[in-house]
């Protein structure tokens, strides 16, 4: 099973309005939403089906036992992340405490322990034919790349032996989750936007993206909305040998499209055909047999 | 009511809404500001403000540094350590920086005091002056994990004194980096854009800004004719519409250009001053009937 | 001597995990006395450095090569400060790896990931 990831560094720059094109264009039963801070993919594949949900615990959370509790102050003085107050008996801020255990360590009376904390809800929608696997993270919970791991896991878990391809909408950002999504994956597709911005933020996800050796493939969206800044982007492409997958233009019937729960292949409209180049380019350089991933 | 600066925040749900857009425009409007972009991973207000007389800062967490002489292999770190940071091999501890949480814990517990720390560089702090703006940026360096450090460090900076206004420019979602941004602002924007994803992200970070008792006002941005979904969910949570910024060819050219287009046009310059206007109102408003702690 | 398996089930004829450090089981085996024991992963429940962990215990029990499809880079450098040897296993039963690597046919595993970074924050 070859798998694609789509990562872009800026967001708003249209990953899932990209993936979901992607997934009804190759038929593929198996993708992804690995964007657990803002799923937004099940919006557009998933809306009537009730998924499948799991607890996803994340770091265990400190609690202080009020009554065994001698208001030493020894936790507050030694807790790195600033998670313990002192205003109304001693608490732990469940949204600072990363888990580390130190507090527990240097409790002179036992008052401290960590307890599991549900940190988000994995989802699983799968029917006979597809298999689309997603996450919410909780809101303030670490950007937490174990739970992305678990989406992915999720998915390759119950997709059947003999299938061809996943597809994966990536998060934005260059941080933890976007680390983890790209292990293992075969190739990566990244959304540029032809902005001052997106060129800047690209140019973060591609240095993230080259440590990992996988292939990477670049295709601009919205590209008429800056003409000069797209050709910046294809110069930047072809001296740093990046494959150049396509470019999209900016279409309102898009937005509409989207609003109204569909991909952009599913109604007739520029962006939508320009997305079938897009694809078939990208699909090309993803089974192409070669020694890839070797820097 | 304090009489320093009130702290603004931008924020919304999804990225590419138009934080950037509105935090960077609102902090040139005012007569004097500070902006402070916090989302670490992309930065991008520094591209607009193109900032002089940039000073930098490196921002470092500790990490363990274990001295072979004094360490007796009793493995009592290895053990502790939450994060799988330290592996003992050929009964030697040995530090995995990476996976680090920098907690101190292995320091703490170590009975021979063989552990010490060092710093390790995450990422930096740029501080420059554009026109009237003091432009504060974070920048987190490529293949760290978090930014949350450097965030801390943006905001514990003195910039307070004076009754001048706060813009922080946040990272997108409402994960744990969202939350160390706001956790001191006086009053929260939400920016949505008009589209069934823009609501569904706007609600989360609603829940968010409400969880901690922040006011706040919501700006809709890239508004088309047509329904909104946006302002539907507005309406129904009461939620104070602040401004609403049309889908504009000029606008997006000129932004997707970095150029400030409260700077560039008038017509952009009287959009975002009354946006502003109707800000601050809504802030010494909230902020008076609600003072924060 | 003993070697270890990153394992799917706990019996001979499961199939190799993909995963080091995120597998359900290790398989230690001993190829001269043919004993074996399993045991559950304790790294599967990390937040993050999984793959440090994984290796860890690999050491504890004193193996002398680990048979696995993939391997990351933190986990490899445990392992080899460890000395053990990290063999790159083929897909097929792990009764099918014991036998091909007892026959000396397994090389080297060469290639190590970077980590996952898979921890909250």
């Amino acid at each position: 099973m070859k798998q694609l990831l789509i990562l872009s560094g800026k967001g708003g720059t249209g990953k899932t309005t990209i993936a979901s094109a992607f997934i009804k264009l190759s038929s593929t039963k198996i993708y992804a939403d690995c964007d657990v801070d803002a799923p937004n993919l099940h919006l557009i594949m998933a809306q009537n089906i009730d998924p499948k949900r799991t607890d996803y615990f994340g770091m265990p959370k400190a609690e202080i036992d009020a009554d065994k509790c001698i208001e030493c102050g020894l936790c507050k003085e030694n807790c790195r992340f600033d998670a313990i107050s002192d205003e109304n008996g001693f608490m732990v801020d469940p949204y600072a405490c990363e888990g580390c255990g130190v507090c527990e360590a240097v409790c002179p009376a036992n008052a401290v322990s960590l307890k599991p904390a549900v940190a988000g809800e994995l989802m699983l929608y799968a029917d006979d034919n597809n298999v689309f696997s997603t996450a919410q993270l909780k809101m303030g919970s670490g950007t937490s790349g174990k739970l992305v791991t678990e989406v992915k896991k999720q998915m390759k878990t119950v997709a059947s032996p003999d299938t061809k391809l996943a597809i994966i909408d990536g998060s934005p950002g260059i941080g933890c989750p976007v680390i983890a999504s790209l292990s293992g994956v075969d190739m990566v597709l990244i959304v540029a936007e032809p902005s001052i911005s997106g060129i800047s933020d690209m140019e973060r996800i591609i240095k993230t993206s080259e440590t990992f050796r996988t292939k990477i493939g670049v295709c601009i969206n919205k590209h008429d909305t800056n003409p000069a800044n797209t050709e910046k982007i294809e110069e930047f492409c072809k001296e740093k040998g990046l494959p150049f997958t396509g470019r999209i233009p900016f279409d309102p019937e898009a937005v509409k499209a989207i609003n109204n729960g569909q991909t952009i292949v599913d109604v007739d409209c520029p962006s939508g055909a320009a997305v079938k180049e897009v694809f078939s380019s990208t699909m090309k350089l993803l089974f192409k047999e070669s020694d890839c991933a070797e820097a | 009511m304090k009489s320093k600066g009130v702290k603004i925040a931008i924020l919304s749900g999804k990225g590419g809404t138009g934080k950037t857009l509105v935090s960077v425009n609102l902090a040139s409007i005012a007569e004097k500001s500070v902006y402070i972009d916090c989302d670490v991973e992309e930065p991008n207000g520094h591209l607009f403000f193109k900032p002089e007389n940039v000073r930098e800062k490196t921002i470092s967490v500790k990490t363990p540094v274990i001295s072979e002489s004094l360490c007796n292999g009793c493995r009592k770190c290895v053990d502790f350590c939450k994060f799988n940071a330290l592996a003992f091999i050929k009964n030697k501890p040995y530090v995995f920086e990476e996976v680090c949480h920098s907690c101190g814990g292995c320091m703490l517990l170590c009975p021979e005091k063989a552990i010490g720390e060092q710093e390790k560089p995450i990422g930096k702090v740029q501080e420059g002056v554009s026109g009237n703006v003091s432009v504060h940026t974070g920048i987190m360096n490529t293949g760290e994990a978090s930014g949350i450090p450097i965030i801390k460090s943006l905001l514990n900076e003195s910039i307070l004194d004076k009754e001048i206004p706060v813009f922080v420019d946040c990272p997108p979602g409402s994960a744990c980096i969202v939350m160390e941004s706001i956790k001191d602002a006086d009053y929260c924007i939400l920016v949505a854009e008009p589209t069934v994803f823009g609501v569904h992200n706007l609600n989360m970070v609603y829940d968010l800004v409400r969880l901690f008792n922040k006011p706040h006002g919501v700006v809709l941005n890239k508004c088309l004719d047509g329904e909104n979904p946006v302002e539907t969910f507005c309406t129904e949570n009461s939620i104070p519409i602040l401004g609403r910024i049309p889908f504009d060819n000029e606008l997006g050219s000129l932004n997707s250009d970095a150029k400030i287009a409260a700077r560039e046009s008038n017509r952009f310059r009287a959009l975002f001053a009354s946006l502003l206007e109707t800000v601050m109102k809504e802030v010494r408003h909230e902020t008076t009937v609600n003072p924060q702690r | 001597m003993k070697i270890a398996i990153p394992v799917d089930e706990q019996n001979l004829e499961s199939s190799v995990c993909p995963s080091f450090g995120r597998a359900p089981y290790f398989l230690f085996y001993n190829t001269d006395t043919k004993e074996s024991y399993y045991l559950d992963n304790s790294a599967v429940a990390s937040q993050g450095g999984a793959g440090i962990r994984a290796a860890q215990v690999v050491a504890d029990h004193g193996v002398k090569a680990l048979l696995t499809p993939r391997c990351g880079e933190n986990a490899e450098e445990v392992l080899r400060k460890s000395e053990v040897q990290i063999y790159k296993s083929i897909p097929g039963t792990v009764q099918q790896n014991i036998d091909a690597f007892a026959a000396e046919q397994l090389i080297l595993l060469s290639d190590f990931h970077p980590g996952f970074h898979g921890h909250e924050k």
